[in-house]
């Protein structure tokens, strides 16, 4: 394989292009494997990743339905941040947030990790001592955060509307250290570096079937042929129902809905930030792609669904909420809008836990916050794998969370899936 | 945008609806196991295809529905009012006594 650095750069420069390697092999699948990853995602691809550099375990197989990074690594809108504060997620988003800070050069694949500041605007006093709240429990924990006023944010962002919105800003709550990432090199960075440990990517392989042996999985009907696996782990979030239904395991603590993101065409450079801005029953989040293109997204559409086509009232709400705060925005045209289908959970909090079948693991319920955990999401799932012990970052993100009462809503919204996000 | 067919307004925009859930779910008996309480609570079957959910008219009439939808492709298969008292009312002629 050869290594991205300065000098390959310029030598296939030079030579037109015409010495580098494919990214990954397109291995026929084995009749076997130690472990086998449903769902070639980000999760999916960040687990086989962790598992054969920390756990040297190589006798592995990413199993995907369709193409890698084809599902919702690419549907997302890139916001990478850690401003959690429920015991265990704060930890976990926040070490997620250390590892995409190193990534780029752990998997020697650009992923354009700009840590631009994610800037969250606040409307009420009340907003801004909830916001306090929030940001001083992250700072407790080490996680820096800044509340600024209405002068140090007209400061930095100018073009925000300070004069006559409906809901005046009062100021941010802004954590410096976030921002976001290229989602496609992210899926393509851990593909590349997974295989070159030894790692099977099987793309264009559905799972089909399930074949258990009472208390085990035996094997994998699948597309391409039967597979048996030692351990399996399921990572297929927005379809984790159907696959739990396939391994007879009943019901979940999750609804699959829809998360629609919206694409304009692009401009010259206007805004450097992530900006969130959330009131008034409106939810809405913005950045600018480095080709200049605003990246947008607002609420679920509210019902459940498994269809990738998202509804027309939430194009209409989010370009709403987008006036509301860059009236700047009113003559820019939308090219492309899309929607992911989400484990959307009972508290807002994910999954990565043992289940009732014994070599089984569980990686789902990422609900709104998928992209940015993805690489912790991959280190944990595969630490739990591995070691069959769920580190105590993650002991409470299990299935049995919710007869215990130990809820992790970081939202206080209750046992509705819609309301999570 | 779904259109949905409210037995009292006619066929509507989704948009003028709000969404409730499933309507499958049924609670058990007040002194009902946890067991019980949680999986009610908590746990949900998550169907891929068919399912029976409630929905809100709240812009229309605010009956409450319940409409057999499906998650793949959005299509309805039926509308009626969650009240089963309610369809007897809906079908009363004028000329019905009360």
């Amino acid at each position: 394989m050869t290594r991205f650095n300065a000098w390959n750069v310029f030598k296939n420069g030079l030579i037109g292009q015409t010495d580098w390697d494919r990214q990954w092999r397109d291995p026929e699948p084995k009749k076997e494997y130690d472990v086998i990853i449903i769902g070639g995602g980000l999760h999916g691809l960040a687990t086989a990743y962790y598992l054969a550099n920390n756990h040297n375990i190589h006798n592995i197989a990413v199993v995907e339905k369709g193409w890698i990074g084809g599902g919702n690594a690419g549907r997302n809108t890139t916001i990478i941040r850690s401003n959690y504060m429920m015991p265990g997620n704060h930890q976990f988003y926040e070490h997620s947030l250390k590892l995409w800070e190193n990534l780029s050069h752990e998997l020697n694949y650009n992923v354009m990790f700009s840590q631009r500041s994610h800037i969250s605007l606040f409307h009420s006093p009340a907003a801004r001592d909830a916001a306090a709240r929030r940001y001083n429990i992250m700072s407790l924990n080490g996680t820096e955060a800044e509340l600024w006023n209405l002068d140090q944010l007209k400061k930095n962002i100018p073009h925000l509307n300070y004069e006559d919105a409906r809901f005046p800003i009062m100021g941010a709550a802004v954590q410096r250290r976030a921002g976001n990432a290229r989602h496609d090199s992210v899926a393509w960075g851990y593909a590349r570096a997974a295989d070159q440990l030894g790692v099977d990517i099987l793309q264009n392989c559905e799972v089909t079937g399930v074949k258990r042996n009472k208390g085990r999985i035996e094997s994998l009907q699948t597309s391409r042929g039967e597979i048996k696996a030692k351990k399996i782990g399921f990572a297929v979030a927005g379809n984790t129902s159907r696959l739990w239904e396939m391994a007879e395991l009943g019901n979940l603590p999750i609804e699959t809905h829809k998360l629609q993101a919206f694409v304009t065409e692009s401009i010259k450079p206007l805004l450097d930030q992530v900006v969130v801005y959330g009131v008034g029953g409106a939810h809405f989040y913005i950045s600018q792609t480095d080709k200049g293109s605003m990246v947008f997204g607002g609420d679920l559409d509210w019902y459940k669904s498994y269809a990738q086509r998202g509804n027309l009232p939430i194009v209409q709400d989010s370009a709403e909420a987008a006036m509301a705060i860059l009236p700047c925005l009113g003559r820019i045209r939308l090219i492309r809008h899309w929607a992911g289908v989400m484990d959307m959970t009972m508290d807002g909090s994910f999954f990565i836990c043992k289940t009732p079948i014994e070599n089984l693991y569980l990686n789902a319920g990422w609900n709104y916050g998928g992209f940015k955990a993805s690489p912790a999401s991959g280190w944990y799932f595969a630490d739990l794998i591995a070691t069959e012990q769920p580190h105590k970052y993650i002991q409470n993100h299990n299935l049995e969370r919710f007869e215990k009462g130990i809820n992790l809503d970081e939202r206080g919204a209750g046992p509705d899936p819609k309301l999570h996000g | 945008m779904i259109r949905i067919k409210c037995p009292y307004c006619g066929e509507r925009d989704h948009s003028e609806f709000t969404y409730g859930g499933d309507a499958s779910i049924q609670y058990p008996s007040l002194d009902g196991t946890e067991k019980e309480w949680v999986e009610a609570i908590f746990f949900r079957k998550n169907i891929f295809g068919k399912q029976l959910e409630t929905w809100h008219h709240a812009s229309g009439c605010r009956m409450w529905l319940e409409v057999e939808r499906s998650t793949k492709t959005h299509e309805i298969f039926s509308v009626k009012p969650c009240h089963p008292e309610m369809k007897k009312v809906l079908e009363r002629k004028d000329s019905d006594a009360l």
